[in-house]
């Protein structure tokens, strides 16, 4: 079948071009997807300029939910709402997490995303939704479950005193990481570092919320999750350094584009334990499809992210989706794809 | 219920020197004529599939359906009319046969030679068919449109920006579209080039849905060279 792919050709142009794909595997018609922080860096060009050339052109977006049209073995129903996993491993591997293989394809990134017509998957590459879920929280899965992952990971590699947890960043990623790590461990006390006290309000849930200039000096916390990235990863990493106990856990979630410095003497002497967390795989895509199964609030707290729904039926409606997700400081822009 | 129906019926005079005729010219890995079966099969809301082609095609047509997999239980191949419309008629000829031709019944009617179709433009073709009884997609034209009497001088040249050049699918409520041709006189029936024109010269409305540049016909061996040319690696 002659596919068409809406692809970025260069910074805020796209254009569409056709694939072939084969009706085999399962063949999933996106209906709702959403702009990360990622595909912003290609469509806006801030990626480096080789990478770049190298990449496009290449449909974006790798956070997306569909319905099945086709499955060659029957297993999935025609109509059937899933959620598309972008992390697409080429080898099994009994140690190393499907997506930290060096080998792993991932979506709207150097392999086309979600921006087409039909997307052919393998089986192992979507997970059922609810029938009832809000597909425009569900749009946006993929990030969640980059925060599920990162918290999983947390729990096997954080020793086991977790009366408090600082979490730095306010935005998106802060927000979902924050009210997921509330959900799966409802008994550990909160505390958010942000720069905006709007934004910050919004973690009604959190123990308690502090500008990063207002930090009291003797604040500790036991562990640390930073979802800063971009240009203030240095300042959050650290203070984080700064306020967390001996022996701490400090999980790195923020990409960003710059080298940063980090205070190494700090994390000898107080014997700290950096790992970072990126993307995620298909038992994160499960355990949060679960965890949306289970609990309704956490749905609905997720709901204060939905920022802009557009309907997308056009290539001049893509970059609208695009220039008005720009223009957002806070939530999540989620197409309607109508294309 | 939703008929797709894939017009198949062009003999292929006017692809040079190619035997067959151009459905069953290859683009990509496969023939044009699976391309445009398979976008219709899949899309979700086109429920049953009819290829209607000339009748010494029509076995080879199936055999070329099992090839590529694709199921013949729910993809009926039929023998077309000698004219466009005629050919139309033979489809609802069956639908009625199989006891599913209803008020409801919704037929989306489109070239073979256009493998480039989009979701969208069917999923228009539907939901306009079935709140307006009938839609054509066109693009808006961007070459001036001259009108000739004889071949020779020009007679008029209309105003392009109420212009578009037609594409397809058309789409129409199947039993509306039946009552109309019925209808019509054998000399209405013989300046006919479309089913749309039908529902225009009994004056009823036909509702436009915006094509787009890349549902190209594969006419002319040109054609085919674009076609491929549109075909672009996989970034997999």
């Amino acid at each position: 079948m002659l596919n068409a792919v809406y692809r970025l050709v260069a910074p805020r142009r796209f254009e569409v071009e056709f694939t072939e794909i084969e009706l085999r595997n399962v063949i999933v018609r996106p209906t709702h997807l959403s702009i990360c922080r990622a595909d912003q860096r290609y469509y806006q060009g801030t990626r480096p300029a080789e990478v770049l050339a190298q990449k496009l052109p290449m449909a974006l977006i790798h956070e997306g939910i569909g319905q099945v049209v086709y499955d060659e073995t029957g297993e999935y129903q025609p109509g059937q709402r899933v959620v598309m996993i972008p992390n697409t491993p080429t080898e099994p591997d009994s140690v190393i997490a499907e997506n930290y293989l060096r080998s792993s394809r991932f979506r709207a990134s150097g392999f086309d995303g979600f921006m087409q017509d039909y997307v052919e998957l393998g089986r192992d590459r979507l997970v059922c939704l609810p029938s009832d879920i809000d597909l425009r929280v569900a749009a946006f899965t993929e990030l969640i479950t980059v925060s599920v992952h990162a918290i999983s990971r947390f729990d096997r590699i954080a020793h086991e005193r977790r009366r408090k947890i600082g979490i730095w960043g306010d935005g998106n990623l802060g927000y979902i990481t924050a009210l997921l790590f509330h959900t799966m461990f409802p008994e550990v006390k909160l505390f958010i570092f942000g720069v905006d006290e709007n934004k910050l309000a919004d973690f009604a849930f959190a123990e308690e919320t502090i500008l990063v200039k207002d930090i009291p000096k003797d604040l500790e916390v036991d562990h640390a999750f930073e979802c800063v990235g971009g240009n203030g990863a240095q300042m959050a990493i650290d203070q984080m350094i700064d306020h967390i106990a001996p022996e701490g856990t400090m999980s790195l979630l923020g990409v960003s584009e710059n080298h940063v410095p980090i205070n190494t003497r700090m994390v000898l002497e107080k014997g700290l334990r950096l790992f970072g967390s990126s993307r995620s795989g298909r038992e994160d895509f499960q355990q949060t499809v679960s965890l949306f199964e289970k609990n309704r609030e956490l749905v609905g707290n997720l709901q204060n992210l939905i920022g802009s729904v557009i309907e997308v039926g056009s290539i001049s409606d893509m970059k609208e989706a695009f220039e008005t997700d720009i223009r957002r400081a806070f939530g999540k822009t989620v197409m309607v794809w109508k294309n | 219920m939703v008929y797709g129906v894939i017009l198949a019926g062009g003999v292929g005079s006017r692809m040079g020197n190619a035997e067959k005729p151009k459905q069953y010219l290859q683009i990509g890995e496969k023939p044009i004529i699976i391309h445009t079966v398979e976008k219709m099969y899949v899309h979700p809301e086109i429920e049953k599939v009819l290829v209607l082609c000339p009748e010494q095609w029509v076995s080879y047509t199936k055999t070329l359906l099992k090839k590529y997999r694709l199921p013949t239980e729910e993809i009926a191949v039929l023998k077309g009319g000698s004219t466009r419309n005629g050919t139309i008629m033979n489809a609802i000829s069956y639908i009625e046969e199989q006891g599913d031709l209803t008020d409801e019944t919704i037929i989306v009617t489109h070239d073979s030679v256009r493998p480039f179709i989009t979701h969208r433009i069917i999923s228009e073709n539907v939901l306009y068919a079935r709140k307006y009884g009938a839609c054509d997609t066109v693009i808006a034209a961007t070459d001036t449109i001259v009108e000739s009497l004889d071949g020779a001088v020009i007679s008029d040249i209309p105003d392009r920006s109420k212009m578009y050049q037609g594409q397809t699918p058309q789409s129409f409520c199947a039993v509306k579209l039946k009552h109309l041709y019925e209808s019509l006189s054998e000399e209405e029936k013989k300046i006919l080039t479309d089913a749309a024109k039908i529902f225009a010269i009994k004056g009823e409305k036909v509702y436009l849905v915006q094509g787009e540049v890349s549902n190209i016909k594969i006419t002319y061996p040109y054609d085919l060279r674009v076609a491929e040319a549109l075909i672009k690696e996989d970034r997999k």
